[in-house]
């Protein structure tokens, strides 16, 4: 340690979080061929769901994507509306998406405009009391991409809020790419249940 | 779908002593995303910066939204030798409060780290959001923290793993 000038956190050790209140769900990963992400038969019983992914699409030649992400496969336009802030090199930005078919992500999906094929965007979907039959239900999400400047491939930095206006109990959760362009195999979506 | 707990504490440092970093080292590779979860002090206002597996090369870039209670701004530091987390704000005497989620570290792509700043200092301060790359395909088996001046006695760091079915 005296030679770093610093301190090596020791003992690592895989010990368990006492309340165990944190729970995988389930794993979905891209095709290669298929531009929808879809969870289905979703139990009740956790309190709150949350979603973490990485992503890129296959082809297209697009930046950056803002994914719509649906419940119970409701696509009724009026039934989703959503703000979102983001940021990039400079300046900053924020607008609301209104009456859409779906509600929209951050701008995580890395395009495949980008130079190099290892790189992804990620994200954190939170989705609070999806099981309550008696609220509508509301989404928070943090996302972005980093393309160490490549002109091709927009880097963007953005937090959404969003509203489902049911009182169902969500159920499945499907999550398509806006310009019907594949998910990569190693995109990967990660569905946790919290207590 | 069957379910999992799948939360672990990793390890935690909290200082005895002034540092200059902390360094979380041979980091299994049995989850699928890592968490740092940091509450530091300083004895001057700095940065903190994070590096992968001691790699000091310009292999990493950022892109950084703050707003400091007047104005809100975006930026983006592109072929750097570290991510930081304090792009406009600064660690300092008050403890601020800091999270970076790191995904799929042991996975083939380039790294992705979403982190979040909480800074308030009772009058000014910045809460900010940072998407961060670092290019390279390795497997993350150290972070090093650091900052330019020393963490102070009682700065925490904490380290999770997420594992998903």
């Amino acid at each position: 340690m005296t030679p770093m000038l610093g301190i090596m956190a020791s003992s690592i050790t895989k010990s368990k979080i006492a309340t165990g209140s944190f729970y995988s769900i389930a794993t979905v990963t891209g095709t290669g061929s298929s531009s929808t992400i879809t969870f289905s038969s979703i139990p009740s019983t956790y309190k709150h769901l949350q979603i973490r992914a990485i992503a890129r699409q296959v082809s297209g030649g697009y930046s950056s994507q803002s994914p719509t992400i649906r419940f119970n496969g409701d696509t009724t336009a009026g039934n989703y509306n959503g703000h979102q802030l983001f940021g990039y090199n400079s300046g900053g930005s924020n607008f609301v998406a209104a009456t859409a078919n779906g509600a929209n992500l951050p701008r995580f999906v890395q395009g495949s405009a980008v130079a190099s094929s290892s790189m992804y965007g990620a994200v954190i979907v939170d989705i609070i009391d999806y099981a309550s039959t008696s609220k509508y239900k509301t989404m928070r999400a943090f996302g972005g991409n980093d393309t160490n400047g490549d002109a091709s491939g927009t880097n963007q930095i953005e937090l959404g809020s969003a509203l489902w206006m049911s009182t169902s109990a969500i159920s499945s959760i499907t999550i398509t790419e806006k310009n019907a362009q594949s998910f990569t195999t190693a995109s990967t979506f990660a569905l946790y249940g919290i207590n | 779908m069957a379910d999992t707990a799948t939360y672990d504490k990793i390890a935690t440092t909290t200082l005895g002593s002034a540092a200059s970093s902390i360094t979380f080292s041979s980091i299994a590779a049995s989850w699928t995303d890592l968490r740092l979860v940091i509450v530091p002090t300083s004895t001057a206002a700095n940065d903190i910066q994070m590096q992968f597996n001691g790699d000091t090369a310009t292999n990493y870039s950022y892109t950084s939204l703050r707003g400091n209670g007047t104005s809100a701004a975006s930026s983006a530091q592109t072929t750097v030798a570290n991510i930081s987390w304090t792009l406009g704000g600064q660690i300092d005497s008050i403890p601020h409060f800091y999270t970076g989620d790191v995904f799929s570290y042991s996975g083939s792509t380039y790294k992705t780290i979403l982190m979040s700043s909480q800074e308030d200092d009772n009058g000014s301060g910045i809460v900010g959001r940072t998407v961060g790359l670092w290019r390279n395909t390795a497997a993350i088996t150290s972070i090093r923290l650091f900052t330019g001046v020393n963490f102070l006695t009682g700065t925490t760091a904490t380290l999770y793993g997420i594992k998903s079915a």
